[in-house]
């Protein structure tokens, strides 16, 4: 399924390319076209069937990759050592260096009738609506926390869906109490603007300090119970109320997928918004010589970030590898220092848009919290409180939560933070390390072992 | 780039249009889920979209555990629920 190369770009004689990009977001595309600036030999490799990631989705991101042999449709499992990235379906590709632009999935918490048929991830309500044209629901709920939610509801109201409420768990407001952070990234408020007057228009109730705490219906969701919030983020008693609704999008901002650069043992960091990120060096170098990271896997920042990491990655590789940096001293300064706004930007939007404190107090001791092996909260509980389990692996081990088909990425962290709480002691990068680590990080088939 | 028509569906005609997924081919005809869990035999559907969450398995053509959200669809196709984890 590989494409044919774009340009003159040929692995050398010894059959390895300079630099391999797995991902081809607006990260692994920046870095792809920043290294092949400089005289690269690069493969951009992806699952999906064309480039972009999740934020082009198939739309053209308009970047030139002339001299990178793109190989969509190419999805790496597993990476043998001399930087041998095995890809279902195709030959192994080779490199001196690997960089990793695997992106970021919906971050998700348990509560009572998440698991009903109509109750998705605000990026699958993105994902289906972009990519084929089709609205979740006739009158859909969005909620959960961060600035994601504002484009979901506004391009369902654009296609004709009613919205009936966006409900966000953190509090805006809390943005105007660090002017400089926001001065930094001043694209990000107009957007966020934009997307405000839509609803305005639509007259979509935007509610903030609310969370959707429980989804009720039959054989699909039929309505939610939503409440406010606390600043503690506790709920506040007496305001629970239903809303009806067909479909719900909810999620608490996005958490990245890192199994590959973490089987190469690529060390990991608590980020501010509580997710496991891959800790990288000034250069986007992950503690493992040789091997990059881009974009939402070093931290969750939206595509602006991603792409300036890229770039910055593209160059560092192709100065590691003997080439001339692509980048003017100037470029490089802004760079650097648009790297460290959007930074400062994401540190701010993790800590306004934090999951809310009060959310183990919604479940209920049935509520599933492992969707594929059915672990509902009791057994979790009876792991951690009866059988004096200690920490994410015992429990793994003890009743199965993240041993199913998605192998922990929709509950390691839920069940990771469940099981601090219960231990009365923080969540750290070790717990969610435990549901992270995923020896196959792609389905394969018989044939490609 | 799969062509408009229609894919089976449990028997039942569901039209597909260029570009989609099986699951959005689904969703748009009206159908929320098409699997049910081993253990309590609950109905699931799409939940992330894109791949992660395999709460989307079905059977595509006979073969089972197909993500409905990143198969496209095609004319044709015979897509049926999964029981279980179609093993
Ligand atoms: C479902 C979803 C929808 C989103 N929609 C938007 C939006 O509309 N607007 C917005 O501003 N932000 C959106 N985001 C946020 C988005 O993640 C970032 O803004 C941006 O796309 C991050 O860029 P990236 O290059 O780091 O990762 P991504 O764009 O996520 O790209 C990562 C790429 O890596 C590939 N990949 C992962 N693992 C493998 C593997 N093992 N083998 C091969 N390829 C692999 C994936 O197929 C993907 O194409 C969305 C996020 C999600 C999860
Ligand atoms: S909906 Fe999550 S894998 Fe298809």
């Amino acid at each position: 399924m590989t494409s044919p190369p774009l340009g003159p770009s040929r692995p050398s004689p010894s059959g390895r390319y300079h630099v391999a990009v797995v991902g081809a977001g607006p990260a692994g595309l920046a870095v792809a076209a920043t290294a092949a600036a400089a005289g690269c030999r690069v493969a951009l490799l992806d699952a999906a069937p064309a480039v972009g990631g999740q934020y082009w989705r198939g739309r053209d991101p308009g970047v030139r990759l002339s001299g990178v042999d793109v190989m969509t449709g190419s999805a790496v499992w597993f990476v043998s050592p001399g930087f041998v990235l095995h890809r279902r379906g195709s030959d192994p590709v080779a490199a001196e260096r690997l960089v990793f632009a695997t992106g970021a999935y919906d971050r998700t918490l348990p509560f009572p009738g998440w698991d009903l048929p109509g109750v998705v991830t605000p990026g699958a309500a993105q994902a289906m609506l972009k990519g084929c044209g089709v609205p979740i629901g006739d009158r859909v709920v969005v909620a959960g926390a961060g600035p994601f939610l504002l484009p979901v509801a506004a391009g369902l109201l654009e296609a004709g869906v009613r919205v009936v409420g966006v409900y966000e768990a953190g509090d805006p407001t809390r943005y105007a109490r660090a002017p400089a952070a926001v001065a930094g990234a001043r694209g990000k408020a107009r957007e966020a603007m934009s997307y405000l007057a839509t609803l305005a228009r639509h007259r979509v109730p935007y509610r903030t300090r609310h969370a959707v705490l429980a989804a009720r219906g039959v054989a699909a969701v039929s309505a939610v119970e939503v409440g406010q919030l606390d600043r503690s983020g506790a709920l506040v008693p007496g305001s629970v109320r239903p809303v009806e609704c067909d479909a719900v999008a909810v999620g608490y901002g996005f958490t990245p997928q890192l199994e590959l650069p973490l089987a190469l043992g690529c060390a990991t960091r608590l980020d501010t918004d509580g997710s496991l990120v891959l800790a990288v060096d000034f250069a986007g170098q992950t503690t493992v010589p040789g091997v990059y990271a881009a974009g939402e896997v070093t931290g969750v920042g939206g595509a602006a970030l991603a792409e300036v990491e890229g770039r910055l990655v593209g160059a560092g590789v192709a100065v590691a590898t003997g080439h001339r940096s692509p980048l003017s001293e100037m470029e490089l300064t802004r760079l650097l220092r648009r790297r460290s706004a959007l930074r400062r930007f994401a540190a701010l939007m993790h800590r306004v848009h934090a999951p809310p404190a009060g959310w183990p107090e919604w479940l209920t001791e049935n509520t599933i919290v492992c969707r594929c092996e059915d672990v509902p909260v009791h057994r979790i509980r009876a792991a951690v409180t009866g059988l004096g389990a200690t920490d994410g692996r015992a429990v793994k081990a003890l009743c199965r939560p993240g041993m199913g088909w998605c192998q922990g990425r929709i509950c390691g962290y839920p069940v990771a933070e469940l099981t601090a709480r219960w231990r009365g002691r923080p969540l750290t990068a070790a717990d969610l390390a435990v549901f992270a680590h995923r020896p196959i990080a792609q389905p394969v088939r018989l044939g490609d072992l | 780039m799969s062509a408009s028509g229609h894919l089976i569906f449990d028997g039942r005609r569901v039209p597909v249009k260029p570009g989609q997924t099986v699951a959005a081919a689904l969703w748009a005809a009206g159908i929320r889920s098409w699997r049910t869990t081993r253990e309590t035999g609950a109905p699931r559907g799409v939940f992330c979209g894109i791949g992660v969450c395999f709460d989307c398995l079905v059977t595509i053509d006979g073969t089972p555990n197909q993500r409905a959200c990143l198969a496209p669809a095609s004319p044709g196709m015979v897509v049926t629920t999964q029981l279980g984890t179609g093993r």
